[in-house]
């Protein structure tokens, strides 16, 4: 087995054993079994970094792994235990783990009630190992099982640790998720019964593409349907504010970082990859869904009363601009589409720390009773006037550039409708800004309220929080000053998918 | 080489000294302090040694982004007017620093302060070097939130927040045509390099179309009409950064975008028809308003908007040299002007003239160099601004005779240079707007000046006013040089060709007797009143002390209507979008409850009911299978 094999087991195999560990523990040993578990999550993120951007083997089709592991699994449901990652998914398995590890390490300070941190700490490292299956996965049916395996687990940490309408908040998301899963199952075996595999390699090499195109539709608006619950995008998106407001501080950076990012890496690699002639089809009404999602998402901020509530509509204007980068179909917005990703990851994973952060002190996240938070607590206001700003797509910061090159996209594709819904999405980037300074205006500006007042001995970053956020500061620093740190990765792969799709 | 290394430190030293200056705790003074001037100095000290070195070409620049078949590039493109505009930045950015050492020694938030200054300054310079547009793009934008946040750090003025967010987001707005038109040029030209831009061949159409949504993103950050409505109101800023970022730098980089771009710009006369109209609203409209303000930094603020529309009226009439040459001498004339009248507020401690009067005796140093700031901005000779001005109201005039042509090579080799595309009617109306605001910038510099300085004292505040510290003063000396001398450049042909032309800019003849004229009787209208008198309340005077009511118009057509879609969008997604789906979900468990209902039955029926069934299931399978007896 080469390295690059036992890494990819690594990645899988690590999370899953510290989940284990942390939950086997006993309850007196509770911070022990913390520690133990974020060792585990620093690992999983070590052995992320190992990979670097092997040759790759030649071939004809879309997908051409740098490392990969392919073993029959359950050969009877054309099941194979079918792992790889390239360009496309390596970003999102190294945020993916970063954003675990940081989460793990928060946790050691700051358990939210009602306690338990190893269950927690066990349950993000389950979701962990659920996620970087997901984007490991070459096999539709394997890709099937990991996507199902997150759902539990988020279920359980939104209803355990989050916030008082929480029951409510994780039934309406595993409800409304799990809709899109019976579609994606559906959809896998569309295309599995219809192909004879569930090899992804396989079925996005133009040189074996045996589906129709009514079949081909068929699939793909089952599929497209499915990541697009999970992305989220407009007007499939109601259960995100609900989970986002309800779920706990680490809950909604892992939902908000990661998670939705399984939705948009889906429709990119298998909706896109493997009925790329329906995805031409289907591109437009994907387009204006996405545009749509830009422009309400921003309205719809723009009268948001709840700071948790504001962030999680801002993803669904965020994802709309990854989603519209998809659906142009062409090199500049699938890059612009993964950027956006990461950058969404890193940056509103950093907003709804800080949000986190703000709600534990003042115990309420209504903007009408927050205000004056730079008088009382510097730092918190200083980090969240950077995350509010990296967020609204300031250029120079990490959320510029797939914002910026998904419109360039829609203008690539030319034509009135790729060019309205252009300028659309470039409104919508001011809309954005309306909104975020709206909300700074509103947390930071002004005179101290009583909640706020009432925070002035621990207005200073914690420890956890220092050791959460900063990677994430210069994380957003560095992609977007020197975003090709990113885009370097994709470049070749989203080349060869872009040709599959014109061939 | 791939980049010039000197043209980098320019915007990366000041970027890197903001940044770790966020970083430092509010008890730091000196070391905020230290590492705000220090970084300015340095960045003055690379821009004297580019702009010593002479122009140079566009370097290859470091790719940092690869998108597709288009990369992005931190390169720089220093030619004769980006080592000007970066030595009078570097020069105004000092002043401030040193000057706001004093001016705000009794805030606690100076480092973060000093921190964001050094980041604006950063920002800028990126947007004067930068040969790549998106790298542009990012300078402009960062220039754009550093305004915001300095605008809204007074914790004492409660209109400092709203203030800070509609200067941020009126130049969003017009920065949604700037991004468009940076994306058209990409797109066709197939690189954002801006040297190969000029190299593409472009379809007129798409010219005029990037043209004319930049000049939107022009109009926001250099405060045009339409896009102006933010500029008076961002006075609610510290006094320093009036000068630095409303007055000498940002609001100059609009006309300093275009001036770059201008090999694209006088390819469409479309666009500079345009550009010609805002500039000649702009002049007036902020002259007006000038006029009616009592506010001394608003008059300064309307003031800059009325300069400014002479810069983009120089770019429109084919005279970018003389635009350029404007936006330096305001920059030093304008700055000097803020950082004089935060003297004066400092001493007095209001805004209002109604309460200065008298300060020339208690204050000769600020009186001074402020009188010279004044006639400079008035267009006196021989200070700065009588040159620039003239040199802008010259070209008008000679393009309003058809005498201006395209200079440089022809743009298809072999034909003869052509002639310059604005038409005549559009260059008669800078040309007026420009001969009228002469009129109206007297009036106002004559009216400041003496209810601020001349007369008697009008509160006690001062009366007993007197000279700021020596790190306030210095900078007013400093800056006072260059508002008298920097006019004489004009005067040399060498200067003139650093900035693009082809001779001297400033070819004073006959024609300067028009302005001078004008001048003169701008005076004269204003020496009649009494400076001590507040203007009277007559629905002229409210027309201009609230600049002709576009803020509320603005209100009317956009805040308000977006605000109300706002709500609208906010009720439709909780009620509808989301009704439908918890409505599926009480419809779900509402068929389950009722299936459940039907499930419970008592033994009789129960017993009946499987009977039933059975007798059905029976029949159904005699009937498929079919029977055979």
């Amino acid at each position: 087995m080469s390295t690059g094999q036992t890494m990819l087991l690594a990645l899988l195999i690590l999370p899953a054993i510290g989940a284990l560990f942390a939950a086997a523990m006993p309850a007196r040993l509770d911070r022990a079994a913390r520690v133990g578990g974020t060792a585990f999550a620093a690992a999983t993120f070590g052995a992320a970094l190992f990979f670097v951007p092997g040759t790759t083997t030649p071939g004809t089709g879309a997908i051409l792994p740098w490392a990969e592991i392919d073993v029959p699994w359950a050969p009877d449901l054309s099941l194979r235990f079918h792992l790889g990652v390239d360009g496309i998914s390596y970003p999102l398995v190294a945020l993916t783990t970063a954003l675990t590890m940081l989460c793990c390490a928060y946790c050691l300070w700051r358990v939210p009630d009602p306690g338990r941190g190893r269950l927690l700490v066990a349950l993000l490292l389950v979701l962990e190992v659920g996620i970087i299956g997901v984007f490991l996965a070459l096999d539709l049916v394997l890709f099937f099982v990991f996507f199902e395996v997150v759902l539990l687990p988020m279920y359980a940490v939104i209803a355990v640790w989050g916030g008082a309408d929480r029951r409510r908040a994780a039934r309406k998301f595993v409800l409304y998720t799990l809709f899109g899963s019976v579609l994606l199952l559906v959809g896998v075996f569309t295309v599995v019964s219809a192909t004879g595999t569930a090899d992804l390699v396989a079925l996005t090499d133009p040189a074996t593409r045996p589906m129709s195109s009514g079949l081909q539709l068929f699939a793909f608006v089952l599929l497209a349907v499915a990541f697009a619950v999970k992305s989220p995008l407009w007007p499939l998106h109601t259960w995100l504010p609900a989970a986002h407001t309800e779920a706990p501080t680490v809950g909604s950076v892992i939902l908000a970082g990661v998670l939705l990012k399984m939705g948009t890496y889906g429709l990119l690699r298998v909706a896109v990859g493997v009925a790329p002639d329906a995805a031409a089809r289907s591109a437009p009404v994907l387009g204006i869904l996405a545009t749509a999602a830009i422009i309400v998402g921003g309205l719809v901020c723009l009268a948001q009363t709840e700071l948790k509530r504001l962030i999680a509509y801002s993803s669904v204007g965020h994802m709309g601009f990854v989603l519209l980068g998809v659906a142009t179909l062409t090199t500049t917005g699938f890059q612009a589409a993964l950027i956006g990703n990461i950058a969404h990851g890193i940056v509103t994973g950093l907003l709804f720390f800080v949000a986190g952060g703000i709600k534990d002190r003042a115990h309420t996240g209504e903007l009408a009773q927050l205000g004056g938070l730079r008088e009382t607590a510097p730092a918190l206001s200083g980090v969240l006037a950077f995350a509010a700003i990296a967020s609204l797509g300031l250029p120079g910061l990490a959320g510029f550039w797939g914002e910026a090159f998904a419109v360039f996209a829609a203008f690539e594709r030319g034509g009135p409708l790729w060019s309205t819904l252009g300028v659309l999405a470039a409104a919508g980037a001011a809309l954005a800004a309306a909104y975020f300074l709206r909300l700074l205006r509103r947390v930071t500006h002004g005179a101290a309220t009583p909640a706020v007042t009432a925070l002035t001995t621990e207005g200073r970053l914690r420890p956890g929080e220092l050791v959460a956020w900063s990677p994430l500061v210069l994380l957003t620093l560095a992609v977007g000053i020197v975003p090709v740190l990113v885009l370097g990765y994709s470049a070749d792969p989203v080349a060869a998918l872009a040709e599959v799709i014109t061939r | 080489m791939k980049a010039d290394l000197l043209g980098l430190a320019l915007p990366v030293v000041p970027l890197a000294a903001g940044l770790a200056g966020l970083l430092l705790r509010y008890r730091h003074r000196g070391v905020a302090a230290a590492l705000g001037t220090g970084a300015a100095a340095v960045a003055l000290i690379c821009a004297v040694a580019v702009a010593l070195r002479g122009a140079r070409a566009p370097d290859a620049g470091i790719v940092i982004a690869d998108f597709g078949r288009l990369s992005v590039t931190l390169g720089t493109w220093l030619d004769g007017p980006a080592g000007f505009v970066a030595v009078a930045v570097g020069v105004v950015a000092l002043c401030v620093q040193i000057y706001s050492v004093a001016y705000l020694h009794d805030d606690d938030r100076y480092a973060p302060y000093a921190a964001q200054v050094s980041l604006f300054t950063g920002a800028m310079l990126l947007v004067v070097v930068s040969g790549d547009l998106i790298a542009l793009l990012v300078g402009w934008e960062v220039m754009g939130i550093c305004s915001y946040l300095l605008i809204g750090h007074d914790r004492r003025l409660p209109e400092a927040p709203r203030a800070a967010v509609k200067a941020f987001l009126v130049t969003r707005v017009g920065d949604v045509g700037f991004l468009i038109g940076i994306v058209l040029l990409g797109l066709h030209a197939g690189s954002f390099r801006i040297a190969e831009v000029f190299r593409a061949d472009l379809p007129a159409g798409t010219v005029t179309a990037a043209c004319v949504l930049l000049l939107a993103g022009v109009a926001g950050k250099s405060a045009q009409f339409p896009l102006h409505t933010w500029l008076p109101d961002a006075m609610a800023g510290p006094t320093p950064i009036s000068a630095l970022i409303h007055a000498a730098t940002m609001v100059a980089a609009g006309v300093y975008v275009v001036a770059r771009l201008y090999p694209l710009f006088e390819r469409s006369g479309a666009a500079l028809t345009v550009l010609a109209v805002m500039a000649s609203i702009t002049m007036l409209l902020g002259a007006l308003a000038a006029l009616g303000q009592d506010d001394i930094k608003r008059v300064l603020a309307w003031s800059t908007v009325s300069q400014l529309g002479y810069m983009t009226g120089g770019l429109a009439v084919g005279a970018p040299d003389a635009a350029l040459f404007h936006l330096l001498t305001h920059a030093a004339f304008k700055a000097l002007l803020f950082l004089a009248a935060g003297a004066v507020i400092h001493a007095v401690g209001t805004n209002l003239m109604a309460a200065m009067g008298g300060l020339r005796s208690r204050m000769p140093v600020t009186f001074w160099t402020m009188t010279a700031g004044l006639a400079a901005l008035a267009g006196v000779p021989p200070l700065a601004g009588f040159f620039s001005k003239d040199s802008i109201i010259e070209a008008a005039w000679h393009t309003a005779r058809g005498e201006t042509r395209i200079p440089g090579p022809p743009v298809v080799p072999g034909s003869i240079s052509s002639a310059f595309p604005l038409s005549a009617t559009a260059a008669w109306l800078v040309l007026a707007a420009a001969a009228l605001t002469v009129v109206l910038t007297a009036a106002y510099v004559v009216r400041l000046w003496r209810r601020t300085f001349l007369g008697e004292p009008r509160s006690a505040a001062a009366r007993t006013g007197h000279e700021p510290p020596w790190a306030m003063r210095g900078p007013l000396l400093v800056l006072a040089v260059p508002t008298v001398l920097l006019g004489f450049a004009g005067l040399s042909a060498a200067f003139g060709r650093r900035l693009g032309g082809e001779h001297a800019i400033a070819e004073i003849g006959v024609f300067a007797l028009l302005p001078l004229a004008l001048l003169a009787l701008g005076v004269a209208v204003a020496w009649r009143r009494d400076p001590a008198a507040d203007l009277p309340d007559t629905a002229l005077t409210r027309l201009l002390a609230n600049a002709f009511y576009l803020d509320a118009v603005q209100d009317a057509l956009v805040t308000r209507p977006v605000t109300a879609l706002a709500r609208l969008a906010r009720r439709a997604d909780e009620t509808v979008v989301d009704g439908a789906v918890d409505a599926t979900g009480t419809g779900a468990t509402g068929a389950g409850a009722l299936l459940a209902r039907a499930h419970i039955a008592g033994l009789p029926r129960a017993t009946g009911a499987v009977l039933g069934g059975a007798v059905v299931i029976a029949a159904a399978i005699a009937l498929v299978v079919g029977v055979s007896w």
